[in-house]
C-alpha cells in the first residue's frame, strides 16, 4: 500500500533521507521507528506530498505520489508532527471547516459525502472520546484533547489508510490504551496503518511490521514476529553461575551475575546437562531479542552490521545490552516531554 | 474552499477589529469638522476635506483619502500576510494540503478572501463616511465644487464615487499581492506583513525625494491618491489610467511569484 524506491531527500548539504525502500502492505500496522532527527517526519511528509523528494519514487494506494495526490489523499488520513487547529474555534467547527475545505463529494460509496458531514463529525468525535467537549474553543483544550481532535480529523473521511506521526503523544496511559484499541479495531476493519514513533513499547504492542530509520537510512524492515524469533541461544538463570560456566565451557556466550547465555536452541537439552551435573537452575528460556535490542543493534554505534550483509533484513549476531541511547528509557523521556509541554 | 476561507476570515475577531478601526478614524475626523467647522484650506490637508464642509455626501471619498495612505494598507497587509504564513505557523497548512486541497486552489481561495476583505473595508469606509457626512456635515445647500471649480450633480458624484471605490480596491490589491507573495516564503505572518509594509513605506519615502524622480512612475504608491482626479471636471484620466496599469502589473507579477513559489515549496511547517 506504500512502497518507496530509493527515496532520497537532501536539504542542501544534509542528506535527510537516504535511498530508503519502504514496503508497507495492505492490512499492516507498520511501525516506523527512529530517533529524533533520523528522517521520520521528512519521510512521512514526502509520502503525503508535502515535501518533494530529491530523487526516488513513492507509491501510495498503488498510485504514484505526489502526482496523483488528488486521488490518493482522500483515502488517507494523516496526523503529522502533532495536531493543529484554529484555537479560537471549537473542535466541531474545526472539523467542519477541515471537511468542507476538501470539497466533499456529494455522494460517496463509503458514506463520506457532504450530506453526511454532521453525522461523520459526531461519529469521529465519539470514536476519539471527544463527544462531550461541546463548544469550547480549541485553545482551552489540553494537549491530549488536541491529539484526539487531530486523530478525529484523520478519521473524518473514513480513510483506507492512516499515516500517523506519534499518535499517542500527550495522552495519559488511559488515553494511550483507548487510542491503541481504536487503531486495532480500525485495522481489523481493513484500515492499513503506518505509525511513526520513537516509542518502542508502543510499536511492540501495536505493530505487525517494523521499519527502523537511522540517520536517514532504513536499517531494519521486517515482520515483528521474525524480529522476535528465538536467537538460537538459551538463557539460564542459576545461583551456581561459576560451576555452570565451567560445565558448559565454550558454549557459554556471556555471563552477567547469575544470568548465562548459552549457545543452543533447546532449553531442555541445556537443562539436562546442568541438572545431570547437579547444577541448580532457577529459570531457563529460549533467548528472544526485544525490539529494543534489535533496534540498538541496528542503529548503534554505526549501522555496519546491515552494510556487511548488504540488505536491510537484520541478521544481528552480536549482543545488545545497551539500555540508554537514542531510544533508551523511552517511557521516562515521554513523561518529561509531556510535563514540559 | 473559497467559502471556507471566507468563513474563516469573517469568524476572526481581528477582522472586525480592523474594520472598526478603519471606520473610526474618518468618523472622528467628521465629528471634529462638524463641531469646529474648521476645515483645511483648499489644497491643503487630506483630499476633499475642504469640500465636505459644503457637501457631506463627498465625505465618503474623503474618508477613503484619510485611510488610504496608512490605515487601509496596514490592515490589508496584516490580513494578506496572514494568508499562507498564518496557516503555516498554526500548523494547519499541512492538514489543509493533505485534506487534500490543491496548492493552487488554496492560493486562489486565500486571494479571494483577501480581496473580500479589501472590498469590505473600502465599501464600509466609503459607506460609513457617506452616512456620517450626510448626518453631520454640509447638507448640500451650497452646490458642491469640484477641484476645477465647477459643480457636480448628485448622479455624477455617485458615478465617480463608484469609480473611486473600484480604483482604491485595485490599489490595495497591489499591497495585498505583495503580502500574499511574501506569505508563501515565510512561516511567520508578521514577517510577511512587515515586508509588505516596508515596501509601502519605502515607496512613500522615495515619492518625497526629488532625486528618485526617475523611479517614481514605477513605485506602487505613486498613483494611489490619483482617484482624486476622478472628481475634476472634466475627469483627468491620465494618472488614473497609469495607476490601473501599474497596479495590474504589480498584482500579476507578485501573484505569479506567489504561485510559483508555493507550488514547489517543501511544506516543513
Amino acid at each position: 500500500m506504500i512502497t518507496t524506491s530509493a527515496l532520497t531527500k537532501r536539504y542542501g548539504p544534509v542528506l535527510a533521507v537516504d535511498r530508503i525502500d519502504l514496503d508497507v502492505r495492505a492490512g499492516d500496522i507498520y511501525g516506523f521507528l527512529g530517533a529524533n532527527g533520523s528522517g521520520k517526519t521528512t519521510t512521512v511528509r514526502m509520502l503525503l506530498g508535502l515535501v518533494l523528494a530529491t530523487s526516488g519514487t513513492i507509491t501510495v494506494q498503488d498510485r504514484p505520489m505526489p502526482k496523483h495526490a488528488a486521488q490518493v489523499l482522500p483515502e488517507v488520513g494523516a496526523l503529522i508532527e502533532g495536531p493543529a487547529a484554529y484555537g479560537h474555534l471549537s473542535g466541531r467547527t474545526n472539523l467542519t471547516l477541515l471537511d468542507a475545505a476538501g470539497g466533499a463529494p456529494r455522494v460517496s460509496a463509503r458514506g463520506s459525502g457532504r450530506p453526511d458531514r454532521a453525522r461523520r463529525i459526531e461519529a469521529v468525535l465519539e470514536q476519539v472520546g471527544l463527544a462531550d467537549v461541546g463548544r469550547r474553543p480549541v485553545r482551552t483544550y489540553s494537549l491530549g484533547m488536541r491529539q484526539r481532535l487531530g486523530l478525529a480529523g484523520a478519521l473524518l473521511r473514513r480513510p483506507r489508510m492512516l499515516i500517523l506521526d506519534e499518535p499517542t503523544n500527550g495522552l495519559d496511559p488511559q488515553g494511550i490504551r483507548e487510542i491503541r484499541e481504536l487503531l486495532l479495531a480500525l485495522n481489523r476493519d481493513g484500515t492499513t496503518i503506518f505509525l511513526s514513533s520513537h516509542l518502542l513499547a508502543e510499536v511492540e504492542q501495536l505493530c505487525t511490521r517494523v521499519g527502523v530509520l537511522d540517520r536517514g537510512r532504513l536499517v531494519v524492515q521486517d515482520d515483528l514476529g521474525r524480529l522476535h524469533a528465538p536467537t538460537g541461544n538459551t538463557v539460564v538463570i542459576t545461583p551456581d553461575a561459576a560451576p555452570a560456566r565451567a560445565l558448559l565451557g565454550s558454549r557459554v556466550l556471556r555471563v552477567a551475575g547469575d544470568r548465562l547465555v548459552v549457545h543452543g536452541a533447546d532449553p531442555a537439552a541445556v537443562n539436562a546437562v546442568l541438572v545431570g551435573a547437579g547444577v541448580r537452575v532457577r529459570e531457563l528460556v529460549a533467548e528472544r531479542r526485544t525490539l529494543e535490542e534489535v533496534v540498538m543493534a541496528a542503529t548503534a554505534p554505526a549501522p555496519a552490521v546491515v552494510d556487511r550483509h548488504g540488505n536491510t533484513d537484520v541478521q544481528v549476531t552480536t549482543d545488545a545490552q545497551v539500555t540508554t541511547g537514542p531510544f533508551g528509557r523511552s517511557a521516562d523521556t515521554v513523561e518529561r516531554r509531556e510535563e514540559a509541554s | 474552499m473559497i467559502a471556507v476561507e471566507l468563513s474563516k476570515l469573517y469568524r476572526r475577531p481581528r477582522t472586525w477589529a480592523a474594520l472598526v478601526l478603519l471606520v473610526a478614524l474618518p468618523t472622528v475626523v467628521a465629528i471634529l469638522l462638524a463641531t469646529t467647522g474648521v476645515g483645511p484650506r483648499p489644497g491643503q490637508g487630506p483630499a476633499f476635506l475642504s469640500a465636505v464642509l459644503s457637501d457631506g455626501s463627498l465625505f465618503g471619498v474623503a474618508a477613503l483619502a484619510i485611510v488610504l495612505p496608512l490605515f487601509l494598507p496596514i490592515s490589508v497587509a496584516v490580513i494578506a500576510g496572514e494568508a499562507v504564513a498564518g496557516e503555516a505557523q498554526a500548523g494547519t497548512l499541512r492538514y489543509l494540503l493533505v485534506r487534500p486541497v490543491g496548492r493552487t486552489r488554496l492560493l486562489v481561495a486565500k486571494l479571494v478572501a483577501v480581496f473580500a476583505f479589501v472590498a469590505t473595508a473600502v465599501l464600509l469606509v466609503a459607506a460609513s463616511g457617506y452616512v456620517v457626512g450626510k448626518a453631520l456635515l454640509g447638507d448640500g445647500s451650497v452646490p458642491p465644487a469640484t477641484f476645477s471649480g465647477t459643480s457636480l450633480t448628485p448622479a455624477q458624484i455617485a458615478l465617480r464615487s463608484v469609480l473611486a471605490i473600484l480604483y482604491v480596491m485595485l490599489s490595495m490589491m497591489g499591497i495585498a499581492a505583495t503580502a500574499l507573495a511574501l506569505s508563501t516564503f515565510t512561516d511567520s505572518p508578521l514577517s510577511a506583513t512587515l515586508g509588505a509594509l516596508a515596501l509601502l513605506i519605502g515607496s512613500s519615502l522615495l515619492l518625497t525625494l526629488d532625486a528618485a524622480r526617475s523611479l517614481q512612475p514605477y513605485l506602487p504608491t505613486r498613483y494611489w491618491l490619483s482617484f482624486v482626479d476622478l472628481f475634476r471636471d472634466p475627469i483627468l484620466w491620465r494618472n488614473v489610467e497609469r495607476g490601473v496599469g501599474l497596479q495590474a502589473v504589480y498584482v500579476v507579477v507578485l501573484l505569479g511569484v506567489a504561485w510559483a513559489n508555493f507550488q514547489t515549496k517543501d511544506i516543513t511547517s
